[in-house]
């Protein structure tokens, strides 16, 4: 018996197939998605997974005793099923199902830290992160008096690990870390640091945006605290998301918004609340999102997360090198360990006009702050122009994106 | 400039004509003004647009001077650019005239019934690429809100988002 060769397996640039959206003609040149880091594009087998949901099986879940709420219910519930297993997860009961990473965070700063922080606490972040893990610590710390940390980068944007450990101390109350910068592509050294907080008692929280769509996760080795991500950065629908949370802690929380299905019952002298995880779920859900988000994680399972991640390492590199050869192109984000996004300048040229270009070439890129500000002022930059590479994309790609920039100089010469 | 070859259509060509390349290169009127009476910011948050729009209007109501601060993409510095060439010496009145004239110029197709407001437009026609480009709209419109919220004395900064 001998093992396949590696040539043998499907490549992962092959999965550009599955993506219809990627199939067609912008401005009469054949699209080029560089923009997946904002949100990625969805394979038919997810596209197809809510189509038939809403032709077939939809109705509310949790409630009714008809068949089609049945399927309904065990369609979403195999999804939370489906996520607790992909990121390893030791209980359903720690899924939580919310709209996006954004939602995720504030549960955990309104329900977690608010009753807990006290004047002299802090809550510690990083300078690189979203304005989604910056915003709602911002907002406990003026509720409650607390203080909120950021620990610093240097120029390369990576985390500065002295600075981070004088940081760290025991009244830090919540650590609130991305695991790969969205602006950037930084990879946080989270093995090394998780371990740090968790000795000085201090509860970690992972904004998993980034992380998810690009590598393995398993927040049982991590050892974190809660895990925030969002479904339509890792080929699902929008408006879903998940936070994971240990179940010692959610139990102990008390629940984020009141609504139908957070319940057991109900009177007018006072309200018994759901069991793990329906207490943090108020309201009739994203059905056919999160079962969209289910098929999603099968697509991803089916191609490799190993695979993807080599896929992907090999394409920042490409990308990396022939940006970097372009005359007048500055980096930005420069870190040894990164994920598959690159941003960067040219010459003079406003990042909304080489947007502008790029797309007239068919070619999708995001520019602007990206939502992280604090690190565009650390750069000194008004905003960047950012190419985010997923599983769908290939050397081609980069070389399309190379042309449109050259061509842009050329406009701007 | 000449020998681009843009074989992705004249669009792109219309949008970065050469007048606009050249005032958002060298931008009219850039910097502070001496005693400004009106003053207002805009801000364009999708692409970090940031201008301050100075102006001092005489005794007469007439604009006697104006001036732009910031920095933005070449749309919307050409477009400050370009108003701030236009306005000087206006009434204030015509100045908003030309606001009205303007907005609707860039946001909507029927340019052909333009009302004559007695002013001249020809340079501001440069701007008329974006409406190929209705992202674009934005950043072409930004400096001409903050002149209007600058005259009306509104405080806050104005937002073409």
């Amino acid at each position: 018996m001998t093992q396949p060769q590696t040539s043998d397996l499907p490549q992962v640039a092959d999965c550009r197939q599955d993506f219809p959206a990627l199939h067609q003609d912008v401005r009469a040149h054949a699209l080029v998605y560089l923009d997946s880091a904002a949100s990625a594009q969805q394979p038919m087998s997810v596209i197809e997974t809510v189509a038939d949901y809403q032709r077939r099986d939809h109705a509310n879940v949790h409630r009714g005793v008809h068949t089609l709420s049945h399927r309904a219910t065990d369609a979403y519930e195999g999804a939370r099923d489906k996520i607790q297993s992909f990121i390893n997860a030791s209980s359903r009961s720690e899924i939580v199902l919310t709209s996006g990473t954004t939602e995720s965070i504030n549960l955990v700063a309104q329900s977690f830290c608010r009753p807990r922080l006290e004047p002299g606490d802090k809550v510690l972040i990083t300078h690189l992160e979203h304005h989604s893990n910056i915003v709602p610590w911002q907002i406990v710390c003026e509720q409650t008096g607390a203080e909120l940390v950021v620990a610093p980068i240097n120029t390369r944007g990576e985390l500065d690990m002295d600075a981070f450990d004088r940081l760290l101390t025991d009244d830090v109350r919540l650590l609130a870390i991305a695991q790969v910068s969205n602006a950037l592509g930084t990879i946080i050294p989270l093995r090394d640091i998780i371990p740090k907080a968790k000795s000085l008692g201090i509860a970690v929280l992972v904004d998993g945006a980034q992380g998810v769509p690009h590598m393995q996760i398993d927040v049982q080795e991590l050892d974190c605290d809660f895990y925030a991500f969002s479904g339509h950065k890792m080929f699902g629908p929008t408006g879903t998301g998940v936070l994971f949370g240990k179940e010692s802690l959610l139990d102990a929380m008390p629940p984020y918004q009141g609504g139908g299905d957070m319940i057991l019952e109900v009177s007018f002298d006072g309200t018994i609340y759901n069991e793990l995880p329906y207490k943090f779920e108020a309201g009739t859900p994203n059905i056919s999102g999160v079962i969209g988000l289910g098929a999603a994680i099968d697509y991803l399972l089916s191609v490799g997360m190993s695979r993807i991640a080599q896929h992907e390492e090999q394409l920042l590199a490409y990308l990396t090198r022939k940006l970097g050869e372009v005359e007048g192109i500055r980096l930005i984000g420069t870190a040894a360990e990164k994920a598959s996004v690159q941003s960067f300048l040219v010459d003079d040229i406003h990042p909304h006009d080489l947007g502008t270009i790029l797309d007239h070439q068919g070619v999708a890129i995001r520019t602007g702050h990206h939502c992280a500000m604090p690190v565009m002022d650390f750069f000194g930059v008004a905003g960047t122009a950012r190419a985010s590479l997923a599983l769908y994309n290939n050397n081609d790609d980069v070389d399309r994106l190379v042309e449109a920039v050259v061509k842009a100089r050329q406009i701007f010469a | 400039m000449n020998a681009v070859d843009f074989h992705t259509g004249d669009d792109l060509r219309e949008l970065y004509r050469e007048l606009i390349l050249d005032h958002a290169r060298n931008p009219r009127h850039f910097g502070k003004l001496d005693r400004p009476t009106h003053t207002a910011e805009g801000i364009n948050p999708l692409c970090g647009d940031k201008l301050r729009l100075n102006v001092r209007v005489d005794d007469q109501e007439n604009i006697a001077d104006a001036s732009f601060e910031g920095s933005g993409c070449a749309i919307s510095v050409a477009s400050a650019s370009l108003l701030t060439d236009m306005v000087i010496g206006l009434p204030v009145a015509q100045a908003l005239d030309c606001f009205t004239v303007v907005t609707q110029r860039l946001t909507s197709p029927n340019v052909e019934r333009e009302q004559d407001i007695g002013v001249d437009l020809s340079k501001i026609k440069a701007l008329d690429g974006v409406r190929e480009f209705p992202s674009r709209v934005k950043c072409a419109t930004l400096a001409w809100h903050a002149l209007r919220s600058a005259i009306h004395g509104q405080t806050a900064p104005v937002s073409t988002e």
